[in-house]
């Protein structure tokens, strides 16, 4: 099928099965490898994107159900110029990154709950990124990291 | 969050926005699937389904169309058919016999990946099957028994005078790193047989060694280059070498770059996890809690083939008695073959699990003899001067009593144990626990000074590059090494590059592993950039005709005394330019004094120990058996914390990794089989399973550490199981023997108690 | 199974979507938001027969939750509509709740409460919740409409009483008589993303500690999500005492019949099931 989409604000298309992942379709397709693979069973969140402003699993989203909806990347979060937009760069400034690996997937998901704008308590920051599994930190410091971008956006 | 803080001045000690970090949280950082090399095609696996068993036949099916796909076996194999390691024991390929599920029988490449997924259904292995040893209990084939005694010949007469004598068995399991990057791997063939390697790993030179015997090619021949790793813990130390081998056959028959990625069920049922164990003490100990004597005896589960398994054993023996001080005992482990697949590294290296079953078995003492086990750690804790079961005199940087101190007060666990064990109303229970903890720093006894790791730094137009084989998977290796190499040069972190880890082009710093980068690489690197710092000044002294000893570098600017000469710069590129290149590569020097004896296991084990202390408060449900983590403290003592936040990551990552070792990590196998191969099924904590992690870094120096430095990598993941197992028997009374701690065998033990 | 050789017919009507129904295609399977069908096709378990896909994510007229003289919720309801509708946190708290505990955030947006019923799953969670609710399900195809309540709807494992040419429409719910209460409880591996080792839902209206209305539903005891109907019947119209709680804890032991697997033994589901009984029952009978 020809998929015509909007990924991060600009329209694209590739030519690709109807069952291919829209993971698949932004890594190899659309040269978009900020979107990671953990796990292909929609428990790591490895692979997160915004698909028409929700929160999806990538690798559990068909491209056929893709066609003309608005996705978002971890790309998309950048500014203009590919530098670390406002979020990413509270993550640096706490250490919310280590291996990196679940960091865009958890980026995102942060991203989409930040702008849901309901307080962020400890319980509801963990409670929205409980599908972003994180080998390295152990949470903390993503939790600090959101917390303080929702004090910062307020 | 910090005590007896050294005073520093320049890098070390902030907390600089780590150096890999604008890549990672962009999304731009290439780990080994993100990128493209011309002409790739893609690499699977074709696995044994039987624990053990004679290969029979591989055939291809031949009503499959085999045409672009290539198909490699052990007969393929140009040099020798071993993933080189210690024992050379394990096959790159089974030939004749397998002895494991999931050993590699053969591999296929081709660039169409869709048919070479079908064509992994077509490759027909027929295998005799042979009965299988699973249980290590039952096992005659041991890859290494250790043994250390202290005083034994008084061990018969401390158990018969001892006023108690207290016995505990404990039972640890695998436990599966669970990196959220899967082993990742591409070869590409060069001209005249050459390799080069791109890969996810730890350790580039042990994958280049088994490459060069592998392949049977001249070490020059070989280029292994680390790409950015999501993640190892462990699983990525000897593993990649198996891997590496396999693309490596591929590319070379292929004569394509070949790309192996694993699936996750792939990786979770064929790579290497952390042995299981089986502990059980004997301890002598006196009414007021004085430990007098102890028998212990290990058996740990190897898996198939060696691997490390002799590195884990020993290393597990030698923190069996923990962080005490024993008059007597006898401490006796081996480390033996099961039809499993082979377990290997895993943070912690056999600690996590003898620490559990010492840790378990001191809260069964004080239950006995109805002291708190707070005053029974400090009673028995090691403090300066003390010697341990190998006879080695703990001449500096102890700090377990202070490491107890602080956890205990931060959580305030005296009063909290009180009143949570007197609270015996609801169906839900709260309960807090604390665990003490030790990890020997670098390689076991003479292993660093076999390791000859070597490290240092060349002089760049603006500043430095550092130059290890050394590498960051997370943890933090390439900024701290930048940080510490600007402090030694007299420059500006900004102004120091840290060199791509590349076995081709970078001395061998030994292995990311065994809490060793910062104290021993990083010293070295230190070392090699303070020298550099005497080439310069001299040689800033010749240009400004001011004597020698008067010159220093500061803040990036040399000096003759408080007189500024010129910044670092101009000098450095007058001497590039009238000189050449300025490299200064150094070699790990062991600190004076440090004797091991490998033959009788006696003398000092480790240069230097980190402490560790964790509280843990959990609430118990009744009803079903489940835990909820609700508060972890734990101070560690890290001799100096070059990031505090990176050491602060290490603990908190390392702390909620150890949860999931404590309750939620259970590998299930049957017959051999790994039946939870994947994320659904083998569960690792999510951020609500996570709880606040609260770290409190002490620094004690250890004298002959950069800037006082010891290691942190693995301490963290020692304490938190047992200390989750006191919580829990301060909450319900029963104290569950095994890990992980799954509601069903609490639920179990629960039941029986009634 | 080649992947790219499967055809997708994406439908934007039920009319379309009875059409193809109507021509039997061998080995077609259904899909909504795809949290169960691509896990299946990324492990290649499952999809040996797979022909060709029908996707019904387009049909706006299995969306919504509407109150008439129930509550009606189209069977692509996401876990997410669930959690945010107003209707449901009024009439059926616990439909709202259970949902927070499916997955976790992104898993919420996509699947659906159809695919949870479809895939029937003796682990779906909503699943138990439907059957103490006296959920009824409403089937179509090109041969009409009908009627299914939802305890006979779970047929044996993984079967349900889905005809191949229809599709699950929307759950019809009775409006709750004003004592009525319907609480449940999961019992997961983890906090979230987790499947359940045991789940519990009872419905009854109590008056004071007697029980009426009874209904018990439990999931992962069993092939299928089952009604405890020993455990109702000696509940049903009793007051809530030690003597009765016993009797009913024997009686859900009667109604089960847990296996061991992955997640756990036989003897820990029927330990767990019972003592979350115990405290499901104590709590709706407002002691503790």
């Amino acid at each position: 099928m020809k998929l015509s989409l909007t990924v991060n604000g600009q329209p694209r298309s590739a030519e690709v099965p109807p069952l291919k992942r829209l993971l698949d379709v932004l890594r190899e397709d659309l040269a978009l490898t900020g979107t990671k693979e953990g796990c292909g069973e929609g428990e790591c969140g490895a692979c997160s994107v915004l698909l028409d402003g929700e929160l999806v699993n990538s690798c559990l989203v068909p491209a056929c159900q893709a066609a003309q909806a608005e996705v978002a990347t971890i790309e998309g979060l950048c500014n203009p110029d590919g530098q670390p937009g406002p979020l990413q760069r509270t993550f640096l400034e706490c250490g919310a990154a280590q291996c990196g690996i679940c960091t865009p997937g958890m980026i995102v998901a942060a991203h989409c709950f930040l702008k849901t704008d309901e307080p962020a308590s400890e319980q509801r920051i963990r409670e929205a990124l409980a599908g972003n599994l994180c080998r390295c930190t152990g949470y903390q410091k993503i939790v600090d990291a959101v917390r303080l971008e929702a004090r910062a956006a307020r | 969050m910090f005590r007896d803080a050294v005073a520093s001045v320049g890098e070390v000690g902030r907390s600089p926005a780590r150096r890999d970090g604008s890549e990672k949280v962009t999304g731009r950082a290439l780990y080994l699937d993100d990128i493209q090399f011309p002409g790739q095609w893609w690499g699977r696996t074709v696995r044994s389904r039987v624990a053990h068993g004679v290969i029979k036949s591989v055939r291809l099916d031949p009503a499959f169309d085999w045409r672009g796909i290539v198909c490699v076996t052990a007969r393929d194999i140009p040099g020798e058919n071993v993933v080189h390691l210690i024992e050379d024991d394990q096959p790159c390929l089974a030939d004749g016999r397998v002895r494991h599920c999931e050993e590699p029988i053969a591999l296929l490449a081709s660039n169409d990946r869709e048919r070479l997924e079908e064509a992994v259904e077509h490759v027909r292995v027929e295998i005799e099957a042979l009965e299988p040893v699973l249980d290590p209990l039952k096992s005659s084939r041991v890859f290494k028994e250790l043994l250390i005694e202290r005083n034994v010949e008084a061990l018969p007469a401390v158990f018969a005078s001892a006023d108690r004598v207290i016995e505990g068995t404990y039972l640890v399991g695998h436990q599966e790193q669970m990196y959220i990057e899967p082993n990742a791997v591409c070869a590409t063939p060069g001209e005249d047989g050459a390799m080069t390697l791109h890969g996810s790993m730890q350790c580039p030179f042990y994958v280049h060694r088994a490459l060069q015997r592998l392949l049977r090619l001249d070490e020059r021949k070989i280029a292994v280059i680390q790409t950015v790793t999501g993640g190892g813990f462990g699983g990525k130390e000897e593993y990649p070498s198996m891997i590496a081998c396999h693309a490596a056959l591929l590319a070379r028959k292929a004569g394509h770059p070949v790309k192996m990625v694993y699936r996750r069920d792939e990786d979770v049922a064929a790579t290497t996890k952390r042995h299981p164990a089986i502990v059980k003490h004997k301890t002598a100990v006196a009414r007021d809690g004085a430990l007098l004597g102890c028998e212990i005896e290990i058996v740990m589960d190897g898996g198939a083939y060696c691997t490390l398994s002799p590195v884990v054993a020993s290393r597990g023996v030698l923190h069996a008695g923990g962080a005490y001080r024993w008059p007597a005992c006898r401490i006796a482990g081996r480390v033996v073959a099961t039809h499993t697949p082979p377990n290997g590294a895993f943070r912690g290296f056999g600690v996590p699990q003898t620490i559990f079953a010492m840790e378990a078995q001191m809260e069964r003492i004080a239950a006995e003899l109805g002291i708190d086990p707070l005053k029974l750690r400090q009673k028995n804790a090691y403090v300066l001067g003390d010697q341990t079961p190998t006879g080695q005199t703990l001449n500096w940087s102890v700090a377990a009593q202070e490491v107890l101190d602080a956890a205990a007060a931060r959580s305030q666990f005296a009063e909290k144990s009180a009143r949570f064990s007197a609270a015996k109303n609801g169906r839900r229970r709260r309960g807090i626990g604390l665990s003490l903890a030790l990890h020997g720093a670098g390689f076991t006894g003479a292993g660093e000074v076999k390791l000859k790791s070597r490290a240092g730094v060349e002089l760049t137009a603006r500043g430095a590059r550092v130059l290890s084989s050394s590498t960051d998977i997370g943890q933090g290796t390439i900024t701290i090494f930048a940080q510490m190499a600007a402090d030694a040069l007299g420059v500006s972190m900004d102004d120091v590059e840290v060199a791509a880890p590349d076995s081709s082009r970078l001395p061998d710093s030994g292995p990311t592993v065994a809490s060793r980068t910062c104290m021993v690489v990083g010293g070295t690197i230190e070392k090699a950039a303070r020298q550099m710092g005497r080439v310069l000044s001299a040689y800033a002294a010749g240009c400004y005709g001011v004597p020698e000893g008067s010159v220093s570098c500061r803040g990036g600017v040399f000096f003759d005394g408080s007189r500024a000469l010129a910044p670092f710069a101009t000098i450095a590129e007058r001497y590039l330019r009238d000189l050449g290149e300025l490299r200064v590569i150094e070699q790990y020097a062991q600190p004076p004094g440090i004797e091991w004896d490998e033959q009788n296991y006696r003398g000092d084990a480790y240069v230097c120990f980190g402490w560790a202390a964790t509280a843990v408060e959990v609430t118990v449900d009744l009803d079903t058996g489940e835990v909820q983590v609700d508060r972890v403290v734990q101070a560690c003592d890290v001799g100096k914390a070059i990031h505090p936040i990176l050491c602060a990551g290490q603990i908190e990552g390392g702390v909620v990794q150890a949860l999931g070792y404590a309750l939620l990590e259970e590998l299930v196998l049957k017959d051999g089989r790994v039946v939870n191969s994947r994320m659904q099924n083998y569960v690792i904590p999510t951020s609500l399973d996570a709880p606040a992690i609260e770290a409190i870094l002490i620094e004690n120096p250890y004298p002959h550490g950069p800037q006082g430095a010891k290691g942190l990598g693995e301490l963290p993941m020692d304490g938190p199981a047992p200390a989750v197992a006191a919580a829990i028997f301060n909450a319900t009374g029963a104290l569950v023997p095994q890990l992980p701690i799954t509601p069903e065998r609490l639920l179990s033990m629960l039941e029986a108690r009634k | 199974m080649i992947l790219s050789g499967i055809q997708v017919n994406t439908v934007s009507t039920l009319a379309e979507a009875y059409a193809l129904l109507a021509k039997s295609p061998p080995g077609l399977r259904v899909l909504a938001g795809g949290t169960d069908f691509m896990v299946q096709l990324n492990a290649r378990t499952g999809v040996d027969s797979l022909g060709q896909v029908l996707d019904i994510w387009n049909l706006r007229e299995l969306r919504g939750v509407e109150c008439t003289d129930g509550l009606s919720i189209g069977a692509l309801t996401t876990y997410s509509d669930l959690i945010r509708s107003p209707l449901v946190r009024e009439l059926y708290p616990a439909l709202c709740d259970v949902a927070r505990e499916v997955g976790a955030w992104a898993i919420q947006n996509r699947g659906t409460l159809g695919g949870n019923v479809c895939n029937a799953s003796p682990a779906g969670d909503t699943l138990p919740v439907l059957l103490a609710a006296d959920a009824r399900f409403v089937l179509g195809g090109p041969r009409g409409e009908r009627v299914v309540p939802a305890s006979e709807f779970f047929l044996g494992y993984r079967k349900t009483a889905l005809a191949k040419d229809e599709l699950f429409l929307r759950a019809e719910l009775p409006l709750p008589s004003p004592r009525q209460r319907l609480v449940y409880r999961k019992v997961g591996t983890r906090r979230a993303q987790s499947i359940s080792r045991t789940i519990l839902a009872v419905r009854a209206s109590p008056d004071g500690a007697v029980l009426s209305e009874v209904r018990v539903a439990a999931g992962c005891v069993a092939p299928i999500p089952i009604r405890c109907r020993v455990t109702e019947s000696v509940l049903e119209g009793e007051g809530l005492d030690d003597r009765l709680v016993a009797a009913a804890r024997n009686a859900l032991n009667a109604d089960i019949q847990p296996i061991g697997d992955v997640r756990g033994s036989a003897e820990y589901r029927r330990r767990a099931s019972a003592n979350v009984l115990e405290q499901l029952l104590r709590g709706l009978a407002g002691s503790a």
